[in-house]
């Protein structure tokens, strides 16, 4: 009964009903392109570069002759999987990290941990990606860490921040009570209490990782040729925007559509989950 | 408050201390030796050796790492492996281009958000407050690089408003740079505005909420002069924090867009270097990247204190 | 004519009825007192006469101020009434005012609102006003910020702030609750003095009816949304008319039946000896020399088997530090803190053996319980301190014996924290603190936060509790009467010292200490029912 009435109140906020749908469909979308595309986004058609959306190709195809609608289901997997594993990567570390730091509020641990995520605060994810791009040269693997990395402090402070206020409720003093060590609260206590809140900004930081996996790419510090990626196919469509505006508009739709799914998604998560939100309405 | 910058002004030091320790260690991993890099397969090692003192490799790390801090606190960054010229003057005058398009993004992102966000949150729930989030939604949806490639369309290749790209550099005036960096600012700086705005509004609703809001309107001040006498400089204080971390992204930001404007910034200069494997350009470039984030955060922490007379006391 | 005449108001919210037909007078000069539980509609009523209810409120009846119906007022001509002719005081001074401006430029803001005045004659008859509410220029001068001020010097700006015009009417909403008995004592005397002053009318709103008792001319009681009983303070309490009344009077003035104790010769339990407690001040800069802060200062004190003891003092005299150190959630210092000789706390982390004879419950009904969890879980978490882990069907049993002993039912196990109103939480607390039946209970403020028909009724419960399981309790509370109400032994705290500690009734009756003396003697009392009054304005010396 709990889970069904979840579910009606989910599909009552319009946000999260579209933004969920609008996030979907991208996710089929990179879902279906390991078993089908349309064309295949390898092999170059040169006679059929440059066309206008039409019947046989629905975007339109690129400089090459490559089937644009192919390339976005191709990129979505890119996108998604690349922000995915960085959101992943911030969340592993971050989140032990924040809820270590809030254990031993005050202390030295606290206060390292602290430092090093303001530090890493002063790197943005490009500076990483150029960092180690230098060193060991572009791929889809660099953006990943770099876009991870700048995620660790962001998820280590949301964490830290909401984990503090509830070590200072009287039900963590009564399991303190109860003999339990700071480990074992952090985790019975702490961490699902926070998970709404970390569901919510993982949600936000997706989307930010799939602009910033989209802007790295464009630099040519993501994804390498010849997997297709937006931020690619967008830094292709540069110096051909004049005459063939669709390739630039079309993974511009395709980066908005989804970052903005995601985001709405996120908003009607937060007033789903906030329970302050839910007892006013109710 | 003497005490409260000092404070932050020896975070800053060791902030900007470990951070080049990081960047220099970094860049130390890489594979090679830049020397027989940059002379190819067949040099003699005499002259590898001799380029090695040239560039200073031949010292220990720390006193390598001893010896780009020292430069870099005298302006001397040290020479580029494939220029053969000072690193200095190679940033310089792309300094000027990045830096100031940042600071021109965020001063217009903070002049847009503002009003945004006041005008939303005084209209909550009502046409415009609803119109005004839609768009900052989307606002916050677009990568700015391609906003700009769509400005790029729309004002200099259809209406032919300004150019398509380039700096004409500050000596042909101050106006004509503005203008070169007019498009490229406002690319980068409206979907930040619609975070900050975002983020302006919520904060002045969370201060509606406030215990001292209800003795506001009891003294007798009505809904809208509340909301500005006393709501918003609360609000600034997390506003703030964004607008110190929006500097880092607009400032990356910017070196993405340099590309679409073919912008003269530190954007290209990094680029070229990495492909050319210049690692020394990329570790300057680099740290001053860093060193402005650092520098802009500890100005954001000042204006806290401006701001919060709680902050000014203690410590 | 009143001054104030509220006829028949009602109030709805999103169509819930909050208040029906309310109506009540307030004439010039005169202190009346609303008063009720949480739900009674009290606070509504003055946000009512405000006009500043919440969005989404329904007003019908009439407020008439002086003649003129502020229902009928338009919201700009209310902003001129705000603050000139109705000023208002609220109950949390610590988030009342502006965090980031001067308390001078708030206090003349309420002149420069209604007058048009350059703002240097305003900030000096805010500084006059300052004066009079007990801030004098050389220690609070205008400049200074509130969060440099201590809760009841925040109170006197806000006061301060409501009255500065000298207004007509002057609504109270509970403004002495988050305050201690000391500092409750001068801000209602310092009330009385201005209402006589200026012959301002006070409507004064307050869940306590010792406080009532000693200020109102009138009382007005309220019970969900409506109006119960009126009348003038000294034949109100002689002659209650309405059994709630009466109710709330008893259960103000609840005594707990404490059984006979069946040991005569008690064991010492806890040992409490030369105990202290520091803690780091912030630094003032990078090389000062560390600065500490004595919380607690060589405490010692003995706790027998069977003993039901109370600690008072009031906030920041060490209470809360010492417990914690009891509980062996802290080291201390100095000292030792043993339970059944055992030291609570070994070897840098507490001591489990040890801990398991020990439960506790807190103050806040909703915040000592994790709401992901069911009761069943909620309840049996101490039973993680027991060397071997019971049973599945003897965790059930052990739940549902608990949960039948504060008087839930074996079946609200599964049910979740919000499913319970507040006093049904504390009972849950208590049975989590029976579970592994513990030698000693420690009571942290358990019934502050409850309403005073529930607080009696939780009071009577650790009574029978005590006959049931034989309790060893200590019962921390700022609350004299409750203390004296539960215990029968008693230790008064301040400044991290224990000043006097006796027999409850020895301790009440005849104090010998001089913080005791003036604890006691600040605190509100209630008149005996039915008993002749010296007078109503006896509240503090």
């Amino acid at each position: 009964m709990e889970r069904t009435s979840a579910i009606v109140t989910a599909l009552r906020s319009r946000n999260f009903v579209i933004g969920g749908a609008l996030s979907l469909i991208f996710v089929f979308l990179a879902l279906l392109s390991f078993i089908w595309t349309p064309y295949d986004v390898t092999t170059l058609d040169i006679a059929h570069k440059l066309q206008r959306p039409n019947l046989s190709h629905w975007f339109g195809t690129d400089h090459f002759g490559r089937d644009i609608f192919s390339m976005i289901m191709v990129g979505a997997r890119t996108s998604i999987a690349v922000a995915l594993l960085a959101v992943g990567m911030g969340m592993g570390l971050g989140i032990p990290l924040g809820l270590a730091a809030a254990a031993s509020q005050g202390r030295w641990l606290d206060e390292f941990i602290m430092r090093g995520n303001d530090l890493i605060f002063a790197f943005p994810s490009l500076v990483i990606a150029i960092l180690i791009t230098a060193v060991f040269g572009a791929s889809a693997v660099n953006a990943i860490v770099a876009i991870g990395i700048f995620n660790i402090p962001v998820f280590a402070r949301v964490t830290r921040g909401a984990a503090l206020s509830l070590w200072s409720r009287e039900f963590i003093l009564a399991a303190r009570v109860a003999g339990k060590n700071t480990a074992r609260i952090s985790l019975e206590h702490i961490l699902p209490n926070v998970a709404n809140l970390l569901i919510v900004q993982g949600t936000i930081q997706f989307s930010l990782g799939i602009l910033a996996e989209a802007g790295l790419s464009y630099v040519g510090l993501g994804a390498q040729p010849p997997t297709p990626s937006w931020g690619r196919m967008l830094a292709d469509a540069q110096t051909m925007v004049s005459f063939a505006p669709h390739l630039a508009l079309i993974p511009g739709m395709a980066i908005i559509l989804t970052v903005l799914g995601l985001n709405l998604m996120g908003d009607g998560l937060r007033d789903l989950l906030d329970p302050r939100i839910r007892n006013a309405r109710s | 408050m003497l005490r409260y910058t000092l404070k932050r002004a020896l975070s800053l030091i060791i902030s900007l201390a470990v951070a080049s320790l990081v960047i220099f260690f970094v860049i130390e991993v890489a594979p090679g030796d830049p020397a027989s890099y940059m002379l190819g397969i067949n040099a003699q090692p005499d002259t590898i050796a001799a380029l090695r003192t040239e560039l200073g490799l031949d010292v220990s790390k720390t006193q390598r790492y001893l010896n780009w801090v020292g430069g870099m606190l005298h302006g001397d960054f040290g020479t580029s492996y494939t220029y053969r010229t000072p690193i200095s003057e190679m940033v310089a005058d792309r300094m000027w281009v990045s830096l100031p398009l940042a600071a021109f993004a965020l001063v217009l992102s903070t002049v847009i958000a503002f009003p945004a966000g006041i005008y939303a949150a005084s209209r909550r729930g009502k046409a415009g407050d609803v119109v005004l989030m839609g768009a900052t939604q989307l606002g916050v949806a677009i990568p700015n690089f391609w906003f700009a490639m769509m400005m790029v369309l729309i004002f200099a290749i259809n209406l032919r408003w300004f150019s398509a790209g380039g700096f004409p550099g500050w000596d042909e005036g101050f106006w004509l740079g503005i203008k070169s960096l007019t498009l490229p600012a406002i690319s980068l700086a409206l979907p930040q505005a619609a975070i900050l705005a975002r983020v302006m509004r919520s904060s002045l609703l969370d201060m509606l909420g406030e215990d001292f809001m209800r003795s506001a309107r009891a003294k007798g001040l009505s809904r809208r002069q509340a909301l500005w006498r006393h709501a918003l400089r609360n609000a600034l204080i997390p506003v703030l924090t964004i607008i110190g971390l929006q500097f880092s992204f607009l400032l990356a930001g910017g070196i993405i867009i340099e590309q679409v404007f073919f912008l003269p910034g530190l954007g290209r200069l990094v680029f070229q270097s990495i492909s050319q494997r210049d690692l020394i350009v990329v570790e300057s470039v680099v740290m001053l990247l860093v060193f402005s984030v650092i520098v802009v955060n500890f100005a954001v922490d000042l204006a806290y204190a401006a701001v919060d007379p709680r902050l000014r006391s203690r410590s | 004519m009143s001054l104030l005449a509220i006829k028949n108001l009602s109030v709805e919210i999103h169509g819930n009825p909050i208040l029906r037909d309310v109506s009540l007078d307030v004439a010039p000069g005169e202190i009346v007192a609303v008063t009720g539980e949480s739900g009674s509609g009290k606070s509504m009523t003055a946000l009512a006469i405000m006009q500043l209810l919440p969005q989404g409120s329904e007003m019908s009846g009439a407020v008439m101020l002086d003649g003129k119906d502020l229902g009928q007022t338009s919201e700009a001509e209310m902003c001129a009434i705000r603050g000139n002719d109705v000023g208002m005081i609220f109950q949390e001074p610590m988030t009342a005012l502006n965090p980031v401006q001067t308390i001078g430029d708030q206090v003349a803001e309420t002149i420069l609102i209604h007058e048009d005045l350059p703002r240097a004659q305003a900030l000096s008859r805010a500084r006059d006003m300052l004066d009079r509410v007990g801030l004098d220029a050389e220690n609070f001068p205008l400049s200074r910020y509130p969060h440099e001020l201590s809760g009841g010097q925040r109170q006197r700006v806000v006061i301060a702030m409501a009255i500065v015009l000298r207004p007509k009417l002057l609504i109270a909403d509970e403004p002495t609750t988050a305050l201690d008995v000391t500092t409750q004592a001068t801000i209602l005397d310092l009330l009385k003095e201005l209402v006589s002053e200026f012959g301002m009318g006070l409507l004064m709103i307050t869940h306590d009816l010792a406080v009532v008792a000693g200020m109102a001319d009138r009382i007005v009681v309220m019970r969900t949304g409506e109006v119960v009983e009126t009348g003038p303070t000294q034949s109100l309490f002689q002659n209650m008319q309405h059994p709630y009344t009466r109710m709330l009077m008893e259960a103000s003035d609840h005594k707990a039946t404490l059984p006979p104790h069946a040991n005569k010769d008690p064991e010492p339990l806890l040992q409490v000896v030369n105990v202290s407690r520091d803690y780091r001040l912030p630094r003032t800069s990078v090389i000062a020399r560390q600065k500490m802060f004595r919380a607690v200062d060589d405490v010692s004190f003995t706790l027998k088997k069977g003993a039901r003891a109370g600690l008072v003092g009031e906030s920041g005299c060490g209470k809360s530090t010492l417990t914690r150190a009891i509980l062996g959630l802290e080291d201390i210092q100095e000292g030792q803190i043993l339970l059944d000789g055992e030291p609570v706390f070994s070897g840098n982390k507490a001591n489990l053996l040890v801990r398991r004879k020990m439960q506790v419950v807190f103050q806040d009904p909703f915040g000592s319980f994790n709401p992901r969890h069911r009761v069943d879980r909620l309840v049996s978490e101490p039973l993680h301190l027991l060397s071997e882990r019971p049973s599945q069907s003897e965790r059930t049993s052990a739940i549902a014996e608990a949960l039948i002993a504060v008087g839930l039912q074996p079946e609200d196990a599964q049910k979740y924290i919000h499913e319970f109103s507040g006093g049904q939480r504390q009972r849950v607390a208590i049975a989590r603190a029976l579970i592994i039946k513990p030698d000693l209970i420690v009571f942290d403020e358990a019934v502050s936060a409850l309403d005073v028909s529930i607080r009696a009724q939780i009071l009577d419960l650790l009574a029978e509790l005590c006959e049931q399981y034989s309790l060893t309790y200590l019962f921390i509370s700022h609350d004299l009467s409750v203390v004296r109400s539960i215990t029968e032994q008693v230790f008064v705290m301040q400044s991290g010292k224990i000043v006097e500690q006796g027999e409850t009734e020895t301790v009440f009756t005849n104090p010998s200490h001089p913080y005791t003396q003036q604890l006691i003697a600040a605190a509100p009392k209630l008149p005996e029912i039915g008993a002749q009054q010296k007078g109503p304005k006896n509240v503090a010396s």
